[in-house]
């Protein structure tokens, strides 16, 4: 093998069945508990990436839809949810963490169908961790009086929501699950490639009776996000997404009272030492870049290898890659699947001409590609330098850069050497030197020995660029309340 | 004493990096008491001596951020000890600068050494308040530090000269943070006093920083600096908060803003329930999640 020679055997087919999801011709707005159409009745497509095939028509919301959404969110948080006790709010949030639990395979499947993600994560990282969110925060909205000593945890009001393509279920119930253990009612606007397991998780508040306008859901395109930032009823935006359009939400938010948490890019150091086990290194460092196929804020996208081993783990990486399979994301045995969209595929396309252009090695292993949908290669460059655009920029694909370093403190360096700072990975076998690297490291979530780890009490975040406040754990609670003396 | 004496007056300066420049521009403004009678050259800043600070900020951040918390505690503890000595010395220009009677100007001075003493006690308290241990549902030990950001630029409230300067600083510090201060604009004086006590302290050059001069000139300046890493614009003019917001923007520097409903002239710094605040250290950390396999 190596080399990017194909494996000599192959698996049988092992597609999931599309079955178990109920696709609707027509999707519309989620308002007040209410199915509505956009108010001037336009919609939109969403396709299969995979295949690029429509699977459904959904309503795209306009600034006076999240007007609409707002005062109904306010309508909510005044009439009853915002008093009522935590105790009764604990047990929708509860509710909605089973019933995710009961529906997992069939939003496993609609996820896999609108993102183009495989089977094998939606099934067994998005959905289970969404669940797990609900659950996690359930429990914290009858302790709020446990959570910040010395101070009483009032929610905001009303929360303006906005999340990206990636993740859409999970990226949801980060962003719902806190808000609404706190007390807040939210407007949520999904990225426009991937609405529907949001607007599948409407049926979901439905089901579970949760009262009408705690959760209102518009999906529309980047300008209906900028209205929703912009609405004067919103006291709280929280948007994850890229840096650059976090700067335009930063500046839309600023002379208002409206709080705000930002999770931006990231271009993360994965960093191998010397003395690291170099084949669980190896498996960390697919996990780091591919999963998802790269389409992750926290991708471990720099790999920075000690210079004695880098020729061996690049061997291994090789290797590794050769196995890795692309394809039908509904296909338990796929490893990458699709891209997420046309436009996503090209700006990876783009950056990884500029990374040959500009001098890099490019490796991609020689596996077949589907005839249609939007596939990109595994790919790892070596000889990277530092100023080059695959080291800087954020890809957003599975695209690994390998660099090299000698000493600690010159990875420590590399490492830092970015605007941003969400998360850093590190392997060693020497504990003291993962403390030491760990202090150092500019970086929000530190992987030691692993990457690409979530969980709902877990806080989750960035430094410098890559935004502020924290999602998980109790630090993703204090961003949904206003803390007032006892 | 003789009554022909002539007293000696002192040439204000801004304080950058341990030392006292005057502004680099050679530009001064008159400070007036607070009667209207002229009082005093502060020396007017130029964007060349914010620069000039945040640098200074920069290279000290890393060595104070890296000294242990009981010694950061102890050093800002020790800047109350100097406060103190010349308790007599602040109460003269505190009365001056914001035209309050001595016992009024002692209250706002002992206060000021007061919150001093109590944000230097959280210096070794707040990781263990704001920290924890993450029970992750898998064979992971997870743990959240805080960790300072780095430069935070201040713009300190405009009417509480000494006291509302140092609910400002003492909390960004306590945290590991350093500091550039825009003192107040009209009463700047007993905050560069202050800076004279930080100067003979155990306090690191560079760890703060002081610049006088005009808010409209300095702030905008200090918001958009690519090198200033958290922000708070508690002194910034409501016709300023904007734009100020706006510049930050473009490199995502932290904001931290004066409390909706609450102006700056009205506030009551005396009130410590309202003015001493963990939550002013926290908004400038960072949190630092950190995983590890469990295995044997």
């Amino acid at each position: 093998m190596g080399d990017g020679q194909a494996i000599p055997w192959e698996y049988a087919p092992a597609p999931e069945s599309r079955e178990v999801v109920k696709l609707r011709e027509r999707y519309g707005l989620f308002i007040g508990g209410r199915w509505v159409s956009a108010s001037d009745g336009e919609t939109f497509q969403t396709i299969d990436p995979s295949t690029e095939e429509p699977l459904a028509e959904v309503a795209r919301g306009t600034a006076a839809d999240m007007d609409r959404a707002v005062r109904a969110a306010r309508a909510a948080f005044r009439r009853r949810w915002g008093d009522l006790p935590g105790r009764e709010r604990a047990k929708y949030l509860f509710r909605i963490a089973r019933i995710l639990q009961e529906r997992s395979r069939e939003f496993a499947v609609l996820e896999s169908m609108d993102s183009g993600k495989p089977i094998r994560e939606s099934r067994d990282v998005d959905v289970p961790l969404a669940a797990a969110h609900f659950w996690y925060y359930a429990g914290w909205a009858d302790k709020l009086d446990y959570a910040f000593p010395g101070r009483v945890a009032r929610p905001l009001g009303v929360a303006g929501q906005i999340i990206p393509w990636n993740f859409p279920l999970l990226m949801l119930a980060w962003k719902i699950a806190p808000a609404v253990a706190a007390g807040n009612t939210v407007v949520l606007k999904p990225a426009s490639t991937t609405p529907l397991t949001a607007l599948l998780f409407a049926d979901v508040c439905q089901q579970a009776d949760l009262p009408p306008g705690v959760v209102n859901i518009v999906p529309g395109p980047g300008d209906v996000g900028m209205a929703l930032v912009r609405n004067p009823g919103v006291d709280k935006i929280a948007f994850t997404g890229s840096t650059e359009i976090g700067r335009r939400i930063a500046a839309g938010v600023a002379g208002s009272d409206k709080a705000l948490t930002l999770e931006l890019g990231g271009k993360a150091a994965n960093i191998v030492f010397d003395d690291a086990p170099l084949d669980q290194a190896v498996e960390g460092i697919v996990n780091g870049i591919y999963f998802n196929q790269g389409e992750v804020c926290c991708a471990g996208s720099r790999l920075l290898v000690q210079e004695s081993v880098a020729e061996a783990l690049i061997g291994k990486l090789k290797d590794r890659l050769a196995t890795i399979r692309v394809g039908d994301p509904l296909d338990k045995n796929t490893d990458v699947g699709a891209i997420n969209s046309r436009a996503q595929l090209e700006k990876i396309t783009e950056l990884v001409a500029a990374g040959v252009a500009e001098g890099a090695e490019l490796y991609q292993p020689a596996c077949d590609l589907p005839d249609r949908g939007y596939f990109f290669r595994p790919t790892l460059f070596t000889n990277v330098a530092q100023s080059h655009r695959i080291a800087r920029e954020e890809i957003f694909g599975p695209v690994l850069s390998v660099l090299t370093f000698r000493t600690p403190e010159e990875a420590v360096e590399k490492a830092n050497n970015t605007p941003y700072g969400l998360s850093a990975g590190i392997w060693t076998d020497k504990g003291s030197r993962i403390l030491a690297m760990v202090r150092r490291m500019k970086a929000g979530v530190v992987w030691a020995n692993t990457f690409n780890r979530f969980d709902p009490t877990s806080p989750f975040g960035g430094y410098k660029e890559s935004g502020y406040g924290r999602e998980g754990g109790r630090h993703g609670l204090h961003a949904y309340v206003r803390l007032e003396d006892r | 004493m003789a009554e022909s004496r002539i007293a000696v007056r002192k040439t204000y300066k801004l304080y950058i990096g341990g030392a006292f420049p005057r502004s680099e521009s050679g530009r001064s403004y008159v400070v007036s008491a607070a009667d209207g009678t002229p009082f005093a050259n502060a020396p007017r800043a130029s964007r060349k001596d914010l620069r000039d600070a945040v640098r200074a900020a920069r290279a000290a951040a890393a060595p104070w951020a890296d000294r242990t918390a009981m010694n950061r505690g102890q050093i800002l503890y020790r800047v109350a000890e100097l406060m103190e000595g010349r308790r007599t010395q602040f109460i003269e220009e505190v009365g001056a600068a914001e035209g309050v009677r001595a016992p009024r100007a002692g209250t706002l001075v002992d206060r000021s050494i007061d919150r001093w003493v109590w944000y230097a006690g959280w210096a070794d308290k707040i990781a263990q308040v704001l920290g924890s241990v993450n029970p992750v549902g898998a064979p992971y030990f997870n743990f959240t530090i805080p960790e300072p950001t780095g430069v935070v630029g201040i713009v300190a409230p405009e009417t509480s000269s000494l006291l509302g300067f140092v609910s400002r600083v003492a909390p960004a510090l306590a945290g590991g943070n350093v500091v550039v201060v825009l003192a107040s604009e009209s009463r700047p004086l007993p905050a560069v006093t202050l800076t004279e006590v930080l100067g003979t302290s155990d306090v690191p050059p560079g760890v703060v920083n002081l610049l006088t001069g005009l808010r409209r000139e300095l702030v905008p300046v200090m918001a958009a600096h690519g090198d200033v890493d958290s922000l708070d614009t508690w002194g910034v003019p409501p016709e300023l908060q904007e734009s100020v917001e706006i510049a930050a923007a473009e490199d995502i520097t932290r904001i931290l803003r004066r409390p909706a409903r609450v102006s700056d002239a009205r506030f009551d710094w005396t009130d410590d329930r309202a003015a001493e605040r963990p939550e002013w250290i926290a908004a400038h950390l960072e949190m630092k999640t950190v995983w590890h396999p469990i295995g044997i």
